[in-house]
């Protein structure tokens, strides 16, 4: 019985690979099957092996723009980038060997070239894939000396840290809020070496021309855009990651909560978040200064005469079901009712509206979020 | 999304009108929309921007994308008068350096700037214009120069700032 | 000399003056030319519609370096004047039409002959011949007859038609038309498009401009073939908007064309619907791109992106496109009417047809010209172009703008076709060929083409923005007189970089025009390197100054001129230059009246 099991589920297995989207590439001498449209960044990624690149990013169309990420194909005469090469049939790869290390060398210098380079009191330090490479590939940028960018730190809002100088050209945080958010805030300017992203006309950054979600700063992969909250805190090898969901709305985002000495600092993107894939809004990602509030409350108060009075939980929800049995009693079922608040989950919503119905045997339930 | 409104520009506004009516064949089509605002105002003045933003529903951060791509359109006022060098391989071989440098001189501008400081010059250069077999080639208010030197410039200069084109 | 006959204006039978002006010729003054032909005639008493009908505008014919030109067919006899000017015309009208014997000294020598004889003209054979903005000229001499016949065949044969031909698309690369044209005729997706790419931005080629300025039609034609083969219903020509008589004269011709219904619904009464958009460029040279130009069309920042999908597939708006450059669409119409076979019969093996140069630098013979694939170097440059400017040496020859490379003399025998050019590091790209001599400095010109591409680059990959422009530091480094060991190598090593990591064909070839410099002019760089010493005199900073002793008249002008106080000078007493304080502006040799700084 087993054994057939196992037979049928080979078989579909089979079938399902011999289909017609299904193709046979070869990535650094092992065999591995693929859909048609998958690009060699992505089918590497799925089987174990690294391929760099500072301009992808899942939740973003492949762009092809820092060409870190080139390959030897062969039968091509010349390398070409895995983030948007499709794999085709019978496909043989190389991702790393000498040639394609010393081209991915000069195209790293290229960019430390044009950067500051200024890693020992950088934000991003110990976390920047531009920092990593460099040390992974042991060049800097000092060559090529010659025209570099000397833009001022922008800080005109009270989110988001702009450092120009830093900025590689990747195109993720225009294209995060283009093609995700949509708000449009931010798009590539200039061109050439002078070409950089930027608001309209280099306005400063407010809620008429930014939603503040600091999706660009979450794919940034330099210190070119961080979280103005965050800056001198600490910096990610100080932090201790804690996953957890956001309790601003039911959607169920997760993210880390960035926790230093008992404080969070910082929230960052959990990219591969079932529900939100490392996306936020402004309340998940900026909207953590409650937590460590002093005005936060902490217990249930009762307002006795024209004050409130801190109290026990007990003392409290005793409270309410008295009062409510007694409004019921008074007024009939349908003079009651509940409204739950945005922030509450899916279980809870789904809770209340039970325990309204069941207990208080009344239809009047509802919920804050009408939007 | 909320964008600036045109502050008190009841002229500016009519004029962004008729461009928007002109343009609504060609429905978001950035580039000639900028086209047809450089018509009319000669460059393309900032709350123009925001304007066309707020009634198309395009950001206006994809129009400034644009602008500042394409070396045709101008974000700043330019001069009554549009003199134009050719950068091409011939022009520069046959020294329009030079004459690019003594214009600038005499309309005493700064480096960096194109406009001469009482708006009557704009000097530029645009890549080849195709004339190279009587390079070097300036274009004065749409008029070709050909084979021009350092003296047929300044004459160039007075014969458009006195308003004959040439 | 007097005339032997004197002609009474009775004997005019027929007259034509045709006028160049194309914008060479227009720039030349052209149209006061050919007012001043249009009032001495009426004052002559030559009537006014003969006037009107016998003074034609033509478009450019190749020659721009002795407009402005003239054709006075005279009772079917034909003669041609060169370098006009107005005050030209009267005498023209008086000795030549009115009493019959041509102004001799006036009219074009040799050269001219020699520059047309040596040029087999399919695309330029009427461009500088018939009116480009009267559609019924066009038609008189056979135009729109391809179009017509594509009608009695399936697409598929026409296209089968340009496949057999050998047409190889003219903007650079040289993919096979028909090729291009099949992929997308049977790729999924509608609407299809067809594009004409009229970006034209290699700085010394202008043969598009001139094709769409002298003959549009031919253009419309083959957009109108192009369109039938691959099934699109809509053509865009995106053009420069520095072309600003082409764009006006492609509009009158799209609207005559339509008026005949050439374009619109229902064309040459078929159930076939085809219409013609033009698209004018905002001033960026990398639209030029295929994949750029379509997000250009789209109104978004000209970048290209990765290919795959090729636009054959996914293109303009997503939808199957095809670009093909003005030159390969205005070949059509001759190759549906003169069958693939004629057409393949000129050229070589690989390479069909002709090609249109334009030749500039240090030449006689500026111009357009058109020659067979295959023709000599030495042919073009010395039987066509009448050599070297001043007869000095020929050095090299610059082919395919700032993506193609350098030719030495020494390979001047070399057949010009893509494959040759491509195997000596140049490209056929879209024509361009820059004549250089001895004056020339190899160093500059690279550093010349370099600054052209890394000023267009659109910034998008990283080798071509920031490495062009590391590349450009690297070479003015080098001009400046300040090279160092190791900068040949380090241009080598950055140079094949860019060329193997860029994203699109611009910065793959960006780096060659430095490429084949140091390949085949490596002495020269050295120099500049290693001896501090332009060869050729032209980079200012190399250049040591010095007061010829015996040419000095003492006159004092150059101490006055010298923003450094580097010259001495006292009254009778010749100058004398400290090269300690010169900071070789070059202003004491402007300065001096005689010469005498060397």
């Amino acid at each position: 019985m087993k054994h057939a099991r196992l037979m049928q589920y080979c078989s579909e297995y089979w079938e399902e690979a011999l289909s017609e989207n299904k193709i046979k590439i070869t990535i650094n001498g092992i065999e591995t099957l693929c859909d048609r449209d998958d690009t060699i960044l992505k089918v590497a990624k799925k089987i174990g092996v690294k391929i760099p690149h500072l301009c992808n990013d899942k939740r973003l169309e492949p762009y092809g723009g820092c060409r870190l990420c080139i390959v030897e194909v062969k039968g091509v005469p010349r390398p070409l980038p895995a983030c948007t090469t499709p794999a085709t049939e019978n496909m043989e790869i190389i991702t790393d060997n000498d040639s394609i290390r010393k081209l991915r060398a000069n195209l790293i210098e290229l960019l430390l070239s044009n950067h500051p380079n200024d890693c020992m009191r950088c934000e991003r330090t110990g976390d920047c894939k531009l920092q990593n490479l460099s040390y992974e590939y042991g060049v800097d940028g000092s060559r090529f000396e010659g025209e570099k960018w000397d833009l001022p730190i922008r800080e005109d809002n009270p989110f988001i840290s702009y450092e120009p100088n830093k900025c590689i050209l990747c195109g993720r945080c225009t294209r995060i809020c283009n093609e995700v958010v949509m708000a449009g805030t931010i798009e590539l300017t200039g061109r050439g070496f002078n070409s950089m992203p930027d608001t309209a006309f280099k306005k400063p950054r407010t809620l008429e021309n930014c939603e503040f979600c600091g999706q660009c700063v979450s794919t940034c992969p330099t210190g070119a855009l961080t979280d103005r909250k965050g800056r001198g805190k600490g910096r990610s090898y100080d932090l201790k990651k804690i996953k957890t969901t956001c309790s601003y709305c039911g959607t169920g985002c997760n993210f880390y909560l960035n926790v230093r000495d008992g404080k969070v600092v910082k929230v960052t993107s959990d990219t591969d978040a079932p529900v939100n894939q490392g996306n936020l809004c402004i309340k998940g990602r900026y909207g953590y200064d409650f937590i460590h509030s002093e005005d936060r409350i902490k217990t249930p108060l009762i307002k006795i005469g024209d004050k409130f009075v801190e109290a026990a939980w007990d003392e409290a929800l005793d409270l309410i079901a008295e009062k409510f049995s007694s409004l019921m009693k008074k007024h009939g079922n349908e003079s009651v009712g509940a409204f739950s608040s945005s922030r509450c989950t899916n279980e809870e919503n789904f809770l209340l509206s039970k325990f309204v119905r069941t207990v208080f045997r009344s239809n009047n339930v509802d919920n804050c979020a009408r939007v | 999304m909320p964008q600036p409104v045109l502050k008190g520009e009841s002229m500016t506004d009519k004029r962004c009108e008729e461009v928007l009516e002109k343009h609504q064949k060609e429905k978001g089509n950035i580039i000639s929309l900028l086209q047809n605002i450089q018509e009319v105002f000669g460059y393309i003045p900032e709350d123009t921007v925001f304007w066309f933003s707020r009634e198309l529903n395009i950001p206006a951060s994809s129009f400034y994308g644009v602008a500042t791509f394409y070396a045709q359109f101008y974000l700043k006022p330019r001069g009554k008068n549009i003199i134009t060098a050719c950068c091409g391989t011939a022009c520069h071989v046959k020294g329009s350096g030079p004459i690019i440098n003594k214009i600038r001189e005499e309309l005493k501008l700064p480096e960096g700037e194109t406009t001469s400081k009482d708006g009557k010059f704009t000097v530029e250069s645009v890549a080849c214009v195709g004339a190279c077999s009587i390079a070097p080639v300036f274009i004065g208010n749409k008029k070709v120069f050909g084979k021009m030197t350092i003296e047929k410039a300044s004459e160039m200069l007075k014969g458009i700032d006195k308003g004959k084109g040439a | 000399m007097p005339a032997k006959k004197t002609a009474k204006k009775a004997d005019i039978k027929d007259l034509v003056i045709r006028v160049c002006v194309g914008t060479g010729g227009l720039a030349a003054g052209s149209q006061e030319v050919m007012d001043e032909f249009g009032s001495q005639l009426k004052s002559h008493g030559i009537k006014a519609e003969i006037v009107k009908k016998c003074v034609n505008k033509t478009g450019c014919r190749g020659f721009c370096a002795k407009d402005v030109l003239a054709d006075v067919i005279l009772n079917d006899k034909s003669e041609t004047y060169q370098l006009l000017t107005p005050e030209m015309v009267s005498r023209i009208v008086e000795e030549h039409i009115v009493n019959g014997s041509p102004v001799k000294e006036w009219l074009v020598g040799p050269e001219y002959h020699a520059f047309h004889d040596k040029q087999t003209k399919i695309l330029l054979k009427q461009c500088g011949h018939i009116d480009p903005e009267d559609i019924d000229a066009y038609i008189k001499i056979g135009g729109y007859e391809g179009a017509r016949k594509i009608f009695s065949l399936e697409p598929s044969e026409v296209i089968e038609e340009i496949r057999a031909s050998g047409l190889r698309g003219r903007g650079g690369a040289g993919f096979l038309t028909g090729l291009k044209w099949e992929l997308c005729s049977k790729a999924e997706g509608s609407p299809k498009y067809i594009i004409c790419n009229a970006d034209e931005g290699d700085p010394g080629a202008f043969m598009d401009r001139s094709v769409i300025e002298g003959n549009p039609h031919s253009v419309i034609e083959g957009m109108v073939i192009g369109g039938y083969a691959i099934g699109a219903n809509y053509g865009y020509v995106y053009i420069r908007a520095e072309y600003p008589l082409a764009i006006q004269r492609l509009k009158i011709a799209i609207s005559d064309a339509r008026k005949k219904g050439f374009l619109g619904e229902n064309i040459f009464k078929t159930k076939f619907d085809f219409d013609i958009k033009i698209k004018e460029g905002a001033g960026a040279f990398i639209c030029g791109e295929e994949t750029a130009l379509i997000a250009s069309i789209e109104g978004k920042r000209g970048m290209p992106r990765a290919k795959p999908p090729f636009p054959a597939h996914k293109g303009l708006w997503g939808k199957p496109t095809v670009i093909n450059n003005v030159e390969t669409l205005s070949t059509l119409p001759t190759i549906i009417t003169q069958g693939a076979k004629w057409f393949s019969s000129i050229g070589t093996e690989k390479s069909k047809g002709t090609k249109v140069f334009a030749i500039t630098g240090k030449i006689k013979n500026t111009g357009l010209i058109e020659v067979p694939m295959g023709m000599s170097l030495r042919e073009i440059v010395y039987d066509i172009g009448g050599g070297c400017e001043k007869n000095c040496a020929l050095k090299a020859v610059q082919t395919g703008g700032p993506s193609g490379g350098c030719i030495p003399a020494s390979h001047i025998d070399m057949p010009v076709d893509y494959e040759s050019l491509m195997a000596i590091g140049s490209m056929m790209g879209s024509g361009g060929m820059v004549v250089m001599d001895d004056t020339t400095c190899m160093v500059d010109m690279a550093k010349f083409f370099l600054s052209f591409t890394q000023n267009e680059s659109c910034g998008k990959c990283t080798p071509c923005r920031i490495g062009t422009k590391r590349m450009l530091e690297i070479l003015t480094r080098i001009t400046n007189g300040k090279g160092r060991e190791g900068d040949i190598e380090l241009l080598l090593e950055l140079g094949n970089s860019i060329k193997l990591t860029s994203l699109c064909g611009l910065g793959m070839s960006a780096p060659n025009p430095v490429l084949s410099t140091i390949r085949f002019f490596r002495d020269e760089y050295e120099a500049h390197i290693r001896d501090g010493i332009c060869p050729a005199a032209v980079c200012k900073a190399l250049r040591i100054y010095t007061v010829s002793v015996e040419l000095c008249k003492m006159c004092g002008k150059c101490f006055k001129a010298c923003p450094s106080a580097a010259i001495a000078w006292e009254k009778k007493q010749p100058a004398k230059i400290d090269k300690g304080k010169c900071i070789k502006c070059g202003a004491c040799y402007e300065a001096c009246p005689f010469n005498a700084i060397l």
